[in-house]
């Protein structure tokens, strides 16, 4: 029974890094992100890369990711994204030519990935094992928890206690009310957009420790993360959270309980469930 | 939208060398991942040996074809491990690029798939990575399709034959603890050892699956611990391959037999888990002792800068030869009868004399193990060099 509290938490962890990033480009950008894995993956790549190269250690790497990806995801949304959101008439319009755009983008990135290492990024980062509450598990998850952990915290507190912070989620809530109370709405999109990538990048960094990866394996994250975004409700980082604890433990309590092959139908079947009880998501608004 | 993108991604993706003198030369079509699941496999196994041969052929001077020396010139696309794809790119092999031969794709799901297309154009497909019991059926359907790598069943046999002997040695006990992959791979080979171990008197005691790109494996690893069984096997593909081994470590699973499949003979294993996967046993194998493979992992190594696996590298380059010769000696550039000269003769490769029974080479490795930082072939068919299966103890350095 531990073993599946601690299992489920530490891969609810990784869950949630997939996840955060998705949730502020989607939430507060209005850009659904398909390149969202591919991201995550860019990010693994340089952890791998210059493990393997350099020897420089991931949790090193997560540094140097974060200005990178900042900056790279900054003049995404500047040059191809915001365009898009200049001459979309609605909401849905925007949605349908961000997914559009993003789906390209992530071909573009698969391209350059695979011209950098088509193989597999695998190599290996404290993998020693450890032992929480009597249940052994590995010490690079358990990092990459306490690190998504600390973003979590980190990324809520902005969120609530700062005054940026504030307008990005005014922005989330209505972009046409936050223009008007004088909230410069284009500006917050763009760093609401490269926040989120940034977070996911670096949770791609911190994955690559424990999850072999590859440069196609971007669109598993992207539609897990999709799920969990969904599930916990669009624009809502606590709610991104408590999903995916829900689902790790929900993934790990049916591998060990019942059969590790019926994971995917699980984390599927509790997914539409919340959907059919709650549609905007559990900490979701219902829409106006 | 999604098509053209796709298109023209494939497009970019093509590298078709022109040449002025196209006439005197031997179109070779490869059309195998660069992207997709498949692809970490295909980067490792099968696009290094195409390029590699390709150079080594055309820095000989190429191929002389009825005392008419033609260079090699390949054209590659990526089927993004899509079998549709790769329907559409080997339509268009045939018909605009109008290739001489094709090397056979990557993976057991694409040789059938694509059989039937290659067929119509009467390419001969020497497939290398594809292991199925159904080549009989498969080969009488389709004359122009070659298998070279092994069925189900041998593979199934020869790990049944390790854990025999380990158990008559005193190693493991009856009750073994067996994994697999949720996909096409993984079930047919988990039913075939479910019969095969069953009737050897094994009782899987701990018999579960897991969906393909399953992220945290600890719990499967967690219940064959708990299984208490001595001998560990999992039917597995990368990256599972990879991320069980880990768990094992993690867990410190302690078994004398731990098997898995696909992956386990890359180079890359070794990198990433250097000593502590001692003795961990896996599909394929090789002798690198044998100096015409010693010769062609140092020619794979010196071209294309990577380690060739320790399996279907090989085997790959092989089915290379295998066609090489064959137009050689056929001295035509007729398909046909170069299918019909595979069929009756047999090829010197770096595998051995190699030569086909019903379209089915019977040459291949079956188990191998790492053994001091190498992975050597325990158990085959009709090959020789094989070692002595040691027991494993322990995931320390």
């Amino acid at each position: 029974m531990l073993d599946i509290l601690v299992s489920g938490l530490l891969l609810s962890g990784t869950y949630a890094l997939v996840a955060m990033g998705l949730n502020l480009q989607y939430g507060v950008a209005r850009i659904m992100n398909l390149a969202n894995g591919e991201v995550l993956v860019l990010g693994a790549l340089a952890a791998f890369w210059l493990y393997t190269t350099a020897q420089i250690s991931p949790i090193l790497t997560v540094f140097l990711v974060i200005p990178v990806a900042f900056i790279g995801n900054w003049l995404i949304y500047r040059f191809l994204l915001r365009p898009l959101v200049r001459r979309s008439k609605s909401q849905g319009a925007l949605e349908v030519d961000s997914i559009l755009a993003t789906f390209g983008m992530s071909f573009i990135f698969i391209g350059i990935m695979v011209s950098i290492e088509g193989g597999f990024f695998l190599y290996k980062y404290l993998s020693e094992p450890i032992s929480i509450l009597g249940s052994t598990t590995s010490l690079n998850r358990l990092v990459a928890f306490l690190l998504a952990a600390l973003i979590a915290a980190a990324l809520y507190i902005w969120l609530h206690y700062s005054r940026p912070g504030v307008a990005v989620r005014a922005v989330s809530v209505s972009t046409e009310a936050s223009g008007l109370v004088g909230i410069n709405v284009p500006r917050v999109s763009a760093l609401a957009f490269a926040l989120g990538g940034t977070i996911t990048a670096v949770g791609g960094a911190l994955i690559s420790t424990f999850i072999t990866l590859d440069a196609s394996i971007g669109v598993v994250f992207t539609l897990k993360a999709l799920i969990i975004v969904i599930m916990g409700g669009v624009g809502e980082i606590r709610g991104a959270i408590v999903a995916a604890i829900i689902l790790g433990l929900v993934e790990t309590g049916v591998a060990t309980l019942v059969d590790p092959g019926l994971t995917l139908a699980a984390a599927y079947f509790i997914f539409v469930i919340i959907l059919l009880f709650r549609p905007q998501g559990l900490f979701g608004r219902r829409a106006v | 939208m999604y098509r053209r993108s796709l298109f023209g991604l494939a497009a970019a993706l093509a590298v078709a060398g022109t040449s002025l003198f196209a006439q005197d030369m031997i179109k070779i079509g490869a059309i195998a991942p660069k992207t997709g699941p498949l692809a970490g496999g295909a980067v490792v196994t099968q696009w290094p040996n195409v390029r590699l041969w390709v150079e080594e052929v055309n820095a000989r001077g190429g191929l002389d074809v009825g005392g008419e020396m033609k260079m090699l010139e390949l054209i590659e696309y990526d089927d993004k491990t899509n079998p549709g794809e790769h329907i559409k790119l080997a339509q268009r092999l045939a018909t605009q690029d109008k290739v001489d031969f094709v090397v056979a794709p990557y993976g057991t799901g694409f040789n059938i798939a694509t059989a039937p297309i290659y067929g119509k154009y009467g390419y001969p497909m020497i497939a290398v990575s594809a292991i199925t019991d159904k080549m009989e059926e498969l080969t009488t359907r389709y004359p122009n399709l070659f298998f070279t790598l092994g069925t189900t069943t041998a593979f199934v046999d020869g790990l049944k034959e390790i854990m025999i002997e380990q158990r008559d040695a005193g190693e493991i006990g009856n009750e073994i603890a067996m994994v697999n992959v949720a996909d096409a791979f993984g079930i047919e080979l988990a039913d075939r050892a479910r019969e095969l171990f069953g009737e050897a008197g094994f009782d899987i005691v701990y018999d579960k699956s897991y969906p393909l790109g399953t992220p945290d494996l600890s719990p499967v690893m967690k219940g064959a611990k708990d299984s208490g069984a001595k001998a560990f096997v999992a039917w597995s593909y990368p990256p599972d391959s990879f991320g069980l081994a880990e768990q094992a470590i993690i867990e410190d699973l302690d078994v004398n037999l731990y098997y898995s499949a696909v992956a386990t003979s890359f180079p890359a294993f070794k990198g990433a888990y250097g000593n502590k996967i001692n003795n961990v046993l896996g599909a394929g194998g090789t002798d690198v002792d044998n100096p015409a493979i010693a010769a062609y992992r140092k020619a794979h190594m010196d071209i294309t800068g990577e380690v060739a696996d320790y399996w279907a590298s090989a085997n790959t380059y092989a089915s290379l030869q295998i066609l090489e010769q064959a137009i050689v000696g056929a001295a035509t550039l007729d398909r046909e009868v170069v299918t019909q000269y595979i069929k009756d003769n047999s090829f010197e490769t770096v595998m051995g004399e190699l030569s086909f029974t019903n379209n089915f080479s019977n040459t291949f490795w079956s188990v191998g193990q790492w053994q001091d930082g190498v992975f050597r072939g325990v158990k085959g068919s009709n090959v020789i060099g094989a070692v002595p299966v040691r027991a494993k103890s322990g995931w320390s350095e």
